[in-house]
């Protein structure tokens, strides 16, 4: 009986280990929460919702914004402060939460 | 609250958490329920949650700073800007409305004025900003009267100025001055007296705005706000650079500048300020008696080990504002780091961002927004990112009351 509560207790904490390889991407994307909301969903209609968005298009859209073929108000200076490779971590962390 | 009880208590809690979570890995304490130790409180949970937070906060609850410059002009309720700590609870944050007195980092505790003392594996202080009030002269009785104020603590004297304003005979002159940057919120003063001016115009358009400014220009969105008062606020708001407030006298309302005087009917002196009191006490502060060195990785202290300083107390890294934004990002930095370091893992540095939002009037905004990371000594902006608004306008109004309610929301939600 112990010993199953023990088991169960370690498998709860594997999911937290795990979570803890992908800390880059996850600190990177927490800096987008002041406007679009705790691990990307938002608050208030204005704002897009990250989270669960496929990759590709996230991406593009970050690009799109940094390279300036998408107008913005405020996401055309923000994406020019990410490198390529960053801008895939943030769109793949923000496509595995939930919506 | 004894220790003991607090101990009870918190092992009750522990237990109670049991049976879906591990033993707990320590407790951290953060002291302050700001942006910055909301922000960290709850960004613990949610990246370990085998970590016990506790947050003391003398409040029963939040009230912020941003968007109280729109209740001042009668544009948004003192109510907008209160918020519960309720959502940080389910985050399973233990929230203790206490405060702190003194840190003893040898023992690793924090003593609280009414519960006793608590122990900490880490510890978290967001402590915000105190005043100077000796460096002006008749300040503080001024002060004591209800003749002068400088409400740059969302609260109380936020309602009690709006009365001022409102209780001001059409024809009347507000005064509102700040000292020399760094200072919590740089393009707070240029956005109150923005607001104000609208607020006159609208409503008592003999009135006049006087803004005396100790430093040689506007420290942020300079051409943005400039534009604004020229276009809109021309005879009622007033600006004046250089202009350091060295004594006032609330009873015949005058503020005496280094060399003039003139009067007012609401006084609204902003004192230089520092990190606030428990800084002090703990030995946090480091530079010009007033703000707290960080190793900018992981907002640990350089003066005490084991403590991270977050917000408006930290000695700025270049080109960074004293603003709710940054509080909250630093806070992620020290969370990341406090999950990192109590799973025996080294923290990595972030990259962090600010957007920050000032109203110019009842319906138009402007913005300023840049993006930090480490260059091997600091934070630093990075170059060609961030900038600011191309012309002040109502979609940025809009967009400055989403940022408002979402970073609310990821602060304390």
């Amino acid at each position: 009986m112990i010993l199953r509560i023990l088991i169960t207790a370690a498998l709860a904490c594997a999911a937290p280990a795990a979570a803890a390889q992908d800390a880059g991407a996850r600190n990177l994307a927490a800096g987008c929460a002041i406007c679009h909301g705790t691990e990307g969903r938002a608050v208030t209609r204005d704002v897009t919702t990250l989270a669960g968005i496929p990759p590709d298009h996230l991406a593009k859209q970050l690009r799109d914004f940094r390279d300036g073929k998408r107008p913005a108000t405020v996401m055309h200076q923000i994406a020019k402060g990410y490198t390529d490779a960053q801008i895939d971590a943030l769109a793949a962390w923000f496509a595995a939460q939930k919506r | 609250m004894k220790r003991r009880d607090f101990l009870k208590l918190a092992g009750a809690a522990s237990l109670a958490g049991c049976a879906s979570t591990p033993p707990s890995k320590g407790r951290v304490v953060v002291i302050g329920g700001g942006f910055g130790g909301a922000t960290a409180a709850k960004y613990i949970r949610l990246w370990d949650p085998a970590i016990e937070v506790v947050l003391v906060e003398r409040e029963s609850a939040f009230t912020s700073c941003p968007i109280s410059n729109m209740v001042l002009g009668g544009y948004a309720s003192f109510a907008d800007l209160a918020h519960s700590y309720d959502g940080l609870r389910r985050h399973g944050v233990r929230v203790v409305q206490d405060e702190a007195l003194a840190v003893d980092p040898a023992k690793k505790t924090v003593r609280l004025h009414r519960g006793g003392e608590i122990a900490y594996e880490r510890l978290v202080v967001s402590p915000g900003i105190d005043f100077l009030f000796e460096e002006i002269e008749g300040y503080q009785q001024a002060m004591n009267e209800g003749r002068v104020l400088h409400a740059w603590k969302a609260g109380p004297q936020t309602q009690a100025l709006r009365r001022q304003l409102e209780g001001m005979r059409d024809g009347g002159v507000y005064v509102l001055s700040m000292s020399l940057a760094p200072f919590r919120c740089p393009p707070g003063p240029y956005e109150r007296a923005s607001v104000i001016a609208a607020y006159f115009k609208q409503h008592k358009p003999r009135s006049k705005v006087i803004l005396l400014d100790e430093n040689p220009d506007v420290v942020s969105k300079g051409p943005l706000f400039k534009r604004a008062w020229a276009e809109l606020y021309k005879g009622v708001l007033e600006y004046r650079s250089n202009s350091k407030v060295v004594g006032v006298d609330g009873r015949t309302g005058t503020v005496r500048l280094e060399f003039d005087t003139l009067k007012g009917d609401v006084l609204n002196i902003i004192p230089p300020s520092r990190a606030s009191d428990i800084a002090v006490q703990a030995g946090l502060i480091t530079h010009n008696r007033r703000w707290c060195d960080v190793d900018w990785r992981t907002m640990e202290s350089k003066a005490v080990k084991g403590v991270h300083v977050l917000g408006d107390a930290t000695l700025s890294a270049a080109a960074m504002p004293k603003s709710g934004s940054m509080a909250n990002n630093h806070a992620k930095i020290a969370a990341a780091a406090v999950v990192e370091l109590l799973n025996g893992r080294a923290p990595a540095p972030m990259k962090i961002l600010n957007t920050c939002y000032s109203f110019v009037s009842q319906k138009e905004a402007i913005r300023v927004s840049s993006v930090h990371e480490w260059d091997g000594k600091t934070l630093t902006p990075v170059k060609g990112a961030g900038g600011v608004s191309a012309a002040r306008s109502e979609a940025e109004a809009t967009f400055a009351w989403n940022w408002a309610r979402s970073i609310w929301a990821d602060s304390l939600g």
